[in-house]
């Protein structure tokens, strides 16, 4: 196994490869277009703004090589978002591999921005990130623009209803962070790496 | 619906992780990623780390020991102490910490949170603030890791809340000082105030001593978590049963 950990230029990257390095998988972070295609599975991680990571993406020349990748890929958070046609946050288009517009949560009386904090899932349909996992789990988010809900493998509610987790063939992607949500986290990379 | 959060603060001075009453007086209390690792094993949901040393002698925070923490933990944390510019922030956030946290360095130079905000997002940006009671208003107070050089920097503790929120601040932690190290409850009454100002999360800090303590912030403050120290060090309240009996009152904690 190689997995490939995408630099996009976000505060905290190291995160994901130290969760790995936890289950006992090596995992480099890296750029180069051949690295992450040549790699049995893709990570696309991502804190900070939609439109500064799709620069990054694109100086780096990686934007058609992402769109193609064959492998498992998994989106964690931004990376999550990005995998969408579009985002709000800086006005971007995005991947455009999943349909569908990234917007602000809205402002509404009590509701505090951003999403912080541990937070449940609604399973909607049946994935192979879910294998073992307790449907009550919780998982850690912090966001505060998050993609629709209707095409959705599993959602969270925030003041309304946004995708959780997605998939469309071998993308997968979770709003929040396995690499800092304890067991549940742990379980659900390994179950990508399993596949 | 998101959880409440239960968060030990780990004071850190050279390496090692202890504990004052009213910020003075530290005394020893264990290895960082040993007592880290013991509350991520407790469900704690967050952690803070407070490099205590770090501002009042204006050295920047040290990144080794946050690298250490960052490899062993998969629970989130934030380091607050010594930050005094992107390029600092920027340091510690690669060794590790997901959030980092301003206080007396943003007291002196508010436009420090709006360009932490501008390089890493907001929701890597909390302000920790430390308020006293002044009569009927509440005034801060910086440089609070070294009492016998603490700054009143004459400034309104409402004030500073709405100006932090408008320079970008993703999070803010309210230590009240007189409730701080004497486990007498939290300052209720000007959480509640304070909440009322607040549009992003705000963590409750200074006075939990038994565990109805937490539920009176919850249920009467709305804070999104709780920060606490000596009574999770000295072992008084455990996490576990903690967040078992908050969720048997009715407040949803995570298991």
């Amino acid at each position: 196994m190689s997995v490939a950990v995408i630099d996009s230029g976000g505060a905290n990257l190291g995160s994901v490869v130290q969760a790995l390095n936890r289950i006992g998988v090596d995992s480099h972070l890296t750029r180069e277009p051949e690295a992450i295609q040549r790699a049995s599975h893709v990570i696309l991680p991502g804190v900070g703004a939609a439109a500064a990571a799709m620069a990054a993406l694109r100086q780096a020349g990686l934007i058609d090589v992402l769109k193609n990748l064959q492998q498992p890929v998994l989106g964690i958070c931004l990376g999550l978002q990005l995998l969408f046609e579009r985002s709000q946050e800086g006005d971007v288009d995005c991947l455009g591999i999943i349909p569908g517009t990234v917007a602000r949560l809205p402002e509404t009386a009590g509701l505090r921005l951003p999403h912080m904090g541990w937070n449940q899932l609604e399973w909607q349909m049946d994935d192979p990130l879910a294998a073992g996992l307790d449907p009550k789990a919780w998982f850690y988010f912090v966001h505060t623009f998050v993609a629709p809900p209707g095409q959705a493998v599993a959602t969270s509610v925030h003041g309304q209803a946004f995708a959780a987790v997605v998939r469309q063939d071998n993308f997968a992607a979770c709003q929040f962070h396995p690499e800092k949500s304890a067991g549940p986290g742990q379980r659900l990379l390994q179950n990508f790496l399993s596949y | 619906m998101v959880a409440v959060r239960i968060i030990p603060c780990l004071d850190v001075r050279d390496g090692r992780v202890v504990k004052g009453v009213r910020f003075r007086n530290h005394r020893d209390m264990g290895d960082i990623v040993e007592r880290a690792q013991a509350y991520r094993d407790q469900s704690a949901d967050e952690l803070v780390f407070y490099d205590i040393t770090a501002s009042p002698q204006a050295r920047s925070v040290d990144v080794e020991w946050i690298e250490r923490v960052a490899a062993e933990i998969d629970i989130p944390f934030s380091v607050a102490g010594g930050i005094t510019s992107v390029e600092s922030a920027r340091r510690v956030l690669h060794a590790g910490a997901d959030k980092i946290s301003v206080n007396t360095p943003a007291l002196r130079r508010p436009g420090l949170v709006a360009e932490l905000a501008d390089a890493f997002g907001s929701q890597c940006v909390v302000v920790g603030i430390d308020s006293i009671r002044d009569q009927h208003a509440f005034r801060l107070r910086a440089n609070t890791g070294d009492p016998d050089n603490m700054i009143d920097p004459e400034l309104d503790t409402r004030s500073w809340i709405e100006q932090v929120q408008q320079l970008g601040a993703g999070e803010i932690v309210l230590n009240c000082m007189d409730a701080d190290g004497v486990r007498t409850g939290y300052d209720i009454d000007q959480l509640q105030q304070m909440r009322a100002l607040a549009d992003v999360p705000m963590i409750a800090s200074g006075g939990a001593g038994a565990p109805e303590h937490f539920l009176d912030v919850f249920e009467q403050a709305d804070v999104d978590g709780a920060l606490a120290a000596t009574v999770f060090h000295s072992s008084q309240i455990l996490i576990p049963e903690l967040k078992t009996w908050l969720r048997q009152q009715g407040i949803s904690t995570r298991n």
